[in-house]
């Protein structure tokens, strides 16, 4: 038996025996735990509007009471961001990493601040209701370069569609620990509540500050400090919300429903 | 455990050390260390990676043409490592997300690769596994230790929890920047090399 193990019908059929076992383990690993997978995915974006919205304090922080709360508060609803607009369609089924590759579903960008090179028509939006049923905060999903690629994350804003509850950027980045990855610092996701995205002509002014905000200067309740050797990330947080809630972005939405108009 | 498999267990710990040693899978104990939490879940990926795989190979070691023997190592440990890049999504959805590519070099970790070419391929599957999972814990060693350090002067924590109060929350220590960027790492090797020689001459190379 070993003395022949080098001929050539013998390796073929050993190679493909080690693949066939190969593979099955690794397709039966991908199958067995891919609805694990999903379930804690949903979950961790479940946990960042919850967070953006300021409600992760009425969870106890176990998945099934972030999941309640989750259903118990916040509607998903679809927007076309161009006429600011609610569609019709599931956002459950909406993916916007996969909208913003299709040329039907996105567009090109010409004033590419945020660097992301195409967006999608369509957004989702996050309305999260209090106990009494009315508006109560909005969730807006956000994507923006920072120094080494894109954040993901979430900005809550309050039912006027202006004053920011919290900025919730997601672990999926890849910015310079200790630096860049500060923008999930509590310490300075603390300094965003309170700030207003837009300045009193309704223009975008939510910008990061290097070196710190001056106090008492007119501009104070548009800004926050950048990031302490972190300049291009702060840069990139600065241009992704100037971006998404600029006229490319959420504006049109917000101009439609900042006077109360949200149910 | 008999006193050899004992030994294959321990020897690479400190006397054999795939790291401070054999100087082996460098490149990962760069990226991985900043935090202690990072470092563990690393470390026993690799544990896991180390002894299955040497196991395997070793279990069909007498089988392998030599032909294509690199290449069905190849294969099991690739494997190996996708299963463990699956378990960690399912479970750990924001720690897979921070180790992200890392876990999937593995593939090319040269303690895997080496391990299974210079020892599963000549012993008997019981000590191959032993040899294994006794280079995952050397390889884990040294990272936690790397670990400790960067996390504990870079970021004044251990496991995330504050052991030296910053300046910005208020405690009285300046973070050390440097150690947070990887390079880093080389320094806090090269003293755990040099302190491991001080206590173990004989691993001093002659020249």
């Amino acid at each position: 038996m070993s003395a022949n193990k080098e001929t050539f019908s013998r390796t073929v059929i050993f190679v493909f025996a080690v693949c066939l076992v190969c593979a099955a383990l690794v397709s039966i690993s991908a199958v067995q735990l891919k609805p694990l997978q999903v379930a804690n995915k949903l979950l961790d974006q479940q946990t960042k509007i919850l967070e953006a919205a300021s409600l992760l304090e009425k969870t106890d922080g176990t998945s099934k009471s972030i999941k309640a709360t989750y259903a118990q508060y916040v509607e998903a609803r679809m927007i076309d961001l161009d006429s600011g607009e609610f569609i019709e369609g599931d956002p459950n089924l909406f993916d916007e990493r996969r909208n913003s590759r299709d040329v039907t579903k996105s567009e090109k960008l010409e004033n590419d601040i945020a660097g992301i090179s195409r967006r999608s028509h369509d957004a989702v939006i996050y309305i999260v209701k209090n106990d009494a049923g009315n508006v109560d905060a909005v969730v807006f999903p956000i994507v923006g370069s920072g120094l080494w690629d894109l954040m993901y994350g979430f900005v809550g804003l309050e039912s006027d569609l202006n004053t920011v509850r919290n900025v919730i950027y997601t672990a999926e980045m890849k910015e310079t620990p200790g630096l860049g990855a500060e923008v999930l610092n509590p310490k300075w996701k603390a300094l965003w509540p309170g700030k207003k995205i837009y300045n009193d002509n309704f223009d975008v002014a939510v910008q990061l500050v290097k070196g710190g905000v001056k106090p008492g200067n007119p501009n104070e309740i548009n800004q926050v400090d950048g990031l302490s050797g972190a300049t291009l990330t702060a840069n990139g947080v600065t241009n992704t919300l100037r971006f998404w809630f600029g006229e490319q972005g959420y504006k049109p939405f917000i101009a439609k429903n900042r006077d109360g108009g949200l149910k | 455990m008999s006193a050899g498999n004992k030994s294959v267990l321990t020897k690479p710990i400190v006397d054999n050390n795939p790291i401070a040693l054999q100087v082996l899978g460098i490149c990962s104990a760069l990226a991985v260390t900043s935090s202690m939490v990072n470092a563990l879940v690393m470390s026993l990926a690799v544990i896991f990676v180390t002894g299955f795989s040497n196991l395997f190979i070793s279990i069909i070691r007498n089988q392998i043409p030599s032909s294509v023997r690199i290449i069905v190592q190849m294969a099991i440990i690739a494997s190996l490592v996708i299963v463990v890049d699956q378990v960690l999504k399912a479970f750990s959805y924001s720690l897979s997300q921070e180790l992200a590519v890392y876990i999937g070099l593995i593939i090319t970790n040269c303690i895997v690769m080496g391990r299974a070419e210079a020892f599963a391929m000549k012993e008997k599957p019981g000590v191959s596994f032993m040899d294994g999972i006794g280079n995952g814990l050397g390889y884990g060693f040294i990272l936690l230790t790397v670990a400790f350090f960067r996390e504990l002067f870079g970021f004044g924590t251990v496991f995330g929890v504050e052991i030296l109060p910053l300046i910005q929350n208020g405690g009285w220590y300046q973070a050390n920047g440097m150690l947070v960027l990887p390079f880093s790492s080389f320094f806090v090797i090269g003293l755990i090399i040099w302190a491991i020689r001080q206590w173990k001459p004989e691993q001093v190379e002659k020249d």
